[in-house]
C-alpha cells in the first residue's frame, strides 16, 4: 500500500516581512549612502522576497563608529551581570519569535522547515542563554583574572545556517563585553535583519550590535576598517585566506572558521542502522551545506554493499521539496551559483569515472534543487574526494584497516570534523586520538551544543567557537 | 535442539553455539541513534486526506483486546460485536483485524463473531503459552495452546521465555518457539490447519534494543509469524524505538530469507496521534508492504474509541465526544 502524506505546509503568515530593508546602524534601520539595492530571493521559488540596503565603505564606517562609541560609552564599561541581562533578554524573545524566525529562515534560505524549527532555532536560542550565563564569570574563565573586551569586532557569517551563524558570532562577543558590526551573507540577509528588530525590542543600547547587509565587498570594507579590533569570518578557505592576508601585521585579532572535508568511517562493527542514518544526516543534513558535513564516506570493505544497500533504500525514502512543508527532508540549494558549482563537481566525478547514483525524487520546476547523489568508486584522487563540495554529495570510499581508515582520513587540506561508527569503545577512542579534526563525532554526525567548542586543525581555520573556549577570541 | 529451516542463512538453529554466535553477530543497536531516528518519524505531519486513510487503516489493524482476571463471556461478547461494527452509526466504519482474550474465552470470542470465512472476516486471538509470565512447564504451556486452537482460535500469541534468554539460553527459547508453532499446526487448527503464530518478545523484560533485535530474529528463525512487543502487562510496553528495531528486523530477515514476518505493537498506545506516528513508522521503515492488517497490528483497547472519534471528526468537522462512541 502507499501512505502518501497530505501537503503539511507551515504558515507563510507567521513572518511579516517588510518589502524593503535598510542598514542597522546605532540602534536604527536608517538607508544605505549609496543607490544600490539588491534582492533577496526564495531559492525554491525565485521569487523576490525583499530589497536589501548594499552598505559601502561610508555605511560600514558609520557602523564602526557607532560600534566604538557604544563600546567606549556604555557596553565594555558595564558590569558583566547587567550585560548578561540584554543577553538573556535577546534569547527569550528569540524563543518568543521562534517559529516566525523559523519561517524567514527557510524562505530565505531554503532550508526545510522541520530543520529550521527543530535545530536552527534552538541552538541559536541556546548560544544567547549560554553565552549570557558567562557574562559575570569571565575572570573564572581561565584567561586571567580581569579579562578586558577586545572593542570592537567585525563579524562575516555564511548563508547556510544564517541565524545561528549569528547566534554564534554576536553572543560571545557581547558577553566578553564588545560590540559588533556584522555582515549577514548576500543571499540570506533576513533573519539577520529580524534579529536587529529583536535588538530594539529588548532595549540593547544603541551601537552594541550594527547590522550591514552587502555582498562580498561590504564585508571586505568590514574586515579592513582600522576602526576593527576582531575580525571573526566563518565561510570559504579562499576568502578566509585572503582576510587572513589583509589583517598581516596589524594588530587585529581573527579568528576563521573555514572549509571541509569531513570523513564519516564506518567499520564493520558498527550498528549499522545507526550508521546509515548518521551519514543520511551527515551529508544530507541542510543540503550539504554544512562546512562540517560528513562529504567522504569511509567504509570498511567487508560491510561496503551491505551499507551502500542500506543506504540507497533510505536515500530512496528521503522527502525533497518545499521547504516549508513540514514533512521535507531535503530542501532547496541555496543559490544559483551554488547549484553550478554542486553540478560541475559531481560532473567531475562522472569525469573522473565514480559511479554517480541519485535518489529517485522529483525535483520542482522552479528554484534551485539537486537531488541526494552519492558516488561509489571514489578514491583519494579524485576531486570529489578532495574539494568542498558544500551539496547533498557523498563521495563513498572504502578502506581495510584501522591504520587505512586514519591516514585517508587525515589525508585532506581540511581538518574540521570527522565520524567514527563503531561498537568498540577502545577503537572509538584510538580513532579520536589519531583523527586531527577539531571535532570528532563517535556514533553519532552533526550534533551541536553552545557547551562544546568547534572549530578547525589546518585549512579549516583556528580560534574555537562555542564553550568557555569561544570566550577566548573575544578576550585580551 | 530442534533444526528449523532457514535455508538461506545455513544451519544457524543446528547447535546452540551456532545460534549464538549468530544472534550476537548481529549489527548491534545504537539506543541514542536509535531513540533520535524513532524522534524524527515522530514529528512527521500527518494531516487531512493522509490522516483519515491512516484513521481507518489502525482501526483495520487493531486486535482488540481484553485481558483481564474479571473478563467473562458478556464482556467478550460486548468485544466481539464492538470488532465487527466498531461504529454502529456509519457502516463505513471497517471492523478491527482480530479480538485478543484468554484461551478458556476463544469459544466465546468464535462464536460471537460467526464463522463466516475469508480474509475479512475478524480472527480470534488467543494468548497462549501461560500468559503473560511464561512461567511453566513446556507440557503445559503446548496443552494451553492446544486447548486454544481446538476451541476455534486463529492466531496464537505466545510469549517468550524470558528467564531463558536473558540467561543464555537462546537455544530453549528457539526450541519452545518451534514446538508451540507445531502445536499450532495440530488437529482442528482452523484455516486449512494453520493458525497464525504471534510471539511476544516482553520488550520491557528485555532491557536493551541489542536485546530486542536478537529476540526478534531468534522468534523468526523459529518460525513465527509475527513479532509482538509486549503483553501490556509490562511497562514499558509497546515504544516507538523498541518497534522500530523490530521493523527493521523483519524487513532484514525478509531480506535475507524471502520470508515476510508482522509485527504487533501491543501496551500502552491510547491515542490516534500514538497510533499515526507507528504507522509513519512502518511507512518509512519497511515500506508499504507491511501496511496492511496481514503484516502490522495494535494490540489495544481504548485506542479503537480514540480513532473512532478521530475518524467522526475528520468527516464532520468537529469533535463528538466521549458518549458518541461506544463502551464495551
Amino acid at each position: 500500500m502507499v501512505f502518501d502524506y497530505a501537503p503539511a505546509p507551515e504558515s507563510r503568515s507567521v513572518v511579516d516581512l517588510r518589502s524593503s530593508y535598510g542598514l542597522f546602524i546605532d540602534g536604527a534601520f536608517v538607508d544605505a549612502t549609496g543607490p544600490d539595492r539588491m534582492k533577496t530571493v526564495n531559492p525554491a521559488t525565485e521569487e523576490v522576497l525583499a530589497e536589501v540596503g548594499v552598505a559601502d565603505a561610508a555605511d560600514v564606517d558609520r557602523a564602526v563608529a557607532a560600534a566604538r562609541r557604544a563600546h567606549t560609552a556604555v557596553w565594555g564599561a558595564m558590569p558583566g551581570r547587567e550585560r548578561a541581562k540584554y543577553l538573556y533578554r535577546i534569547a527569550r524573545i528569540v524563543q518568543e519569535r521562534a517559529r516566525e524566525l523559523a519561517v524567514a529562515e527557510s524562505l530565505d534560505n531554503g532550508k526545510p522547515i522541520r530543520e529550521s524549527r527543530d535545530v536552527d532555532l534552538p541552538l541559536a536560542a541556546a548560544w544567547f542563554f549560554h553565552y549570557a550565563g558567562w557574562a559575570d564569570k569571565l575572570e573564572h574563565a581561565g584567561f586571567g583574572p580581569d579579562p578586558q573586551p577586545l572593542g570592537v569586532a567585525g563579524q562575516v557569517i555564511p548563508w547556510n545556517f544564517p541565524l545561528l551563524m549569528l547566534a554564534w558570532k554576536i553572543a560571545p562577543a557581547l558577553a566578553c563585553g564588545n560590540t559588533v558590526v556584522l555582515k549577514p551573507a548576500e543571499t540570506t540577509p533576513l533573519t539577520a535583519l529580524l534579529f536587529a528588530e529583536i535588538c530594539q525590542q529588548a532595549d540593547l543600547p544603541p551601537g552594541v550590535v550594527n547590522i550591514v547587509t552587502g555582498p562580498g565587498a561590504t564585508g571586505q570594507a568590514l574586515v579592513e576598517h582600522a576602526g576593527v579590533d576582531k575580525v571573526a569570518f566563518t565561510g570559504s578557505t579562499a576568502v578566509g585566506r585572503q582576510i587572513a592576508r589583509t589583517l598581516a601585521g596589524t594588530s587585529k585579532r581573527l579568528t576563521l572558521e573555514l572549509g571541509g572535508k569531513a570523513a564519516n568511517v564506518v567499520f564493520e562493527d558498527a550498528p549499522l542502522d545507526q550508521a546509515v542514518e548518521g551519514i543520511v544526516n551527515g551529508i544530507f543534513f541542510n543540503q550539504g551545506h554544512v562546512c562540517c558535513a560528513g562529504s567522504r564516506l569511509l567504509v570498511q570493505e567487508s560491510v561496503h554493499d551491505d551499507v551502500l544497500e542500506r543506504l540507497k533504500r533510505r536515500m530512496a525514502e528521503l522527502r525533497v521539496g518545499d521547504p516549508l512543508d513540514k514533512n521535507t527532508d531535503v530542501g532547496a540549494i541555496n543559490s544559483a551559483a551554488q547549484l553550478a558549482r554542486i553540478r560541475e563537481l559531481s560532473a567531475a566525478g562522472d569525469a573522473e569515472g565514480a559511479e554517480r547514483w541519485s535518489a529517485p525524487c522529483a525535483l520542482p520546476d522552479h528554484g534551485f534543487w539537486f537531488a541526494p547523489t552519492l558516488f561509489t568508486g571514489v578514491t583519494q584522487a579524485h576531486r570529489i574526494a578532495r574539494e568542498e563540495i558544500f551539496g547533498p554529495v557523498l563521495s563513498v570510499l572504502t578502506f581495510r584497516t584501522p591504520a587505512e581508515a586514519v591516514a585517508k582520513a587525515n589525508n585532506t587540506p581540511y581538518g574540521l570534523s570527522a565520524g567514527v561508527w563503531s561498537e568498540k569503545g577502545s577503537r572509538i577512542l584510538w580513532m579520536a586520538a589519531q583523527l586531527r579534526a577539531g571535532v570528532v563525532w563517535a556514533n553519532t554526525f552533526n550534533v551541536f551544543d553552545p557547551a562544546s567548542p568547534f572549530g578547525g586543525y589546518k585549512e579549516s581555520g583556528y580560534g574555537r567557537e562555542g564553550g568557555r573556549h569561544g570566550l577566548e577570541g573575544y578576550l585580551r | 535442539m530442534t533444526t528449523t529451516s532457514t535455508a538461506p542463512l545455513g544451519d544457524i538453529t543446528g547447535s546452540e553455539a551456532a545460534l549464538r554466535g549468530f544472534l550476537a553477530g548481529l549489527p548491534g543497536v545504537d539506543q541514542v541513534g536509535a531513540e533520535a531516528r524513532a524522534a524524527m518519524l515522530a514529528s512527521r505531519s500527518v494531516k487531512t486526506s493522509a490522516k483519515s486513510y491512516a484513521v481507518d487503516l489502525a482501526i483495520s489493524m487493531i486486535d482488540l483486546t481484553t485481558l483481564e482476571g474479571a473478563d467473562t463471556a458478556g464482556k467478550v461478547r460486548a468485544l466481539a460485536a464492538k470488532a465487527l461494527r466498531p461504529d454502529p452509526s456509519d457502516p463505513g466504519c471497517p471492523s478491527v483485524a482480530a479480538v485478543c482474550v484468554y484461551p478458556d474465552l476463544a469459544g466465546t470470542a468464535r462464536a460471537a463473531l460467526g464463522n463466516s470465512t475469508g480474509h475479512s472476516r475478524v480472527q480470534v486471538a488467543s494468548v497462549a503459552t501461560a500468559f503473560p509470565s511464561g512461567r511453566a512447564s513446556l507440557e503445559t504451556k503446548l496443552r494451553d495452546t492446544a486447548e486454544a486452537v481446538a476451541a476455534g482460535a486463529d492466531e496464537i500469541d505466545m510469549v517468550i521465555d524470558r528467564g531463558a534468554f536473558l540467561s543464555g539460553h537462546e537455544g530453549r527459547v528457539l526450541d519452545e518457539i518451534v514446538a508451540v508453532k507445531q502445536a499450532c499446526r495440530g488437529p482442528g487448527a482452523g484455516r486449512g490447519g494453520e493458525v497464525h503464530l504471534k510471539v511476544i518478545l516482553e520488550t520491557g523484560e528485555l532491557g536493551t534494543y541489542d536485546n530486542v533485535r536478537r529476540a526478534s530474529w531468534l522468534a523468526m528463525l523459529a518460525g513465527a509469524d509475527f513479532i509482538k512487543t509486549s503483553t501490556g502487562k509490562v511497562q514499558p510496553a509497546a515504544t516507538l524505538p523498541v518497534t522500530l528495531v523490530m521493523l527493521e528486523a523483519v524487513r532484514d530477515f525478509r531480506a535475507a530469507t524471502g520470508r515476510q514476518v508482522g509485527v504487533k505493537a501491543a501496551g500502552g498506545i491510547r491515542a490516534s496521534k500514538d497510533a499515526v506516528r507507528y504507522l509513519v513508522m512502518v511507512n518509512e521503515v519497511t515500506g508499504g508492504d507491511w501496511l496492511d492488517p496481514r503484516w502490522f497490528r495494535f494490540g489495544a483497547s481504548g485506542l479503537l474509541n480514540d480513532l473512532l472519534l478521530q475518524r467522526q471528526k475528520l468527516a464532520t468537522g468537529h469533535y463528538s465526544g466521549p458518549d458518541h462512541v461506544t463502551l464495551d
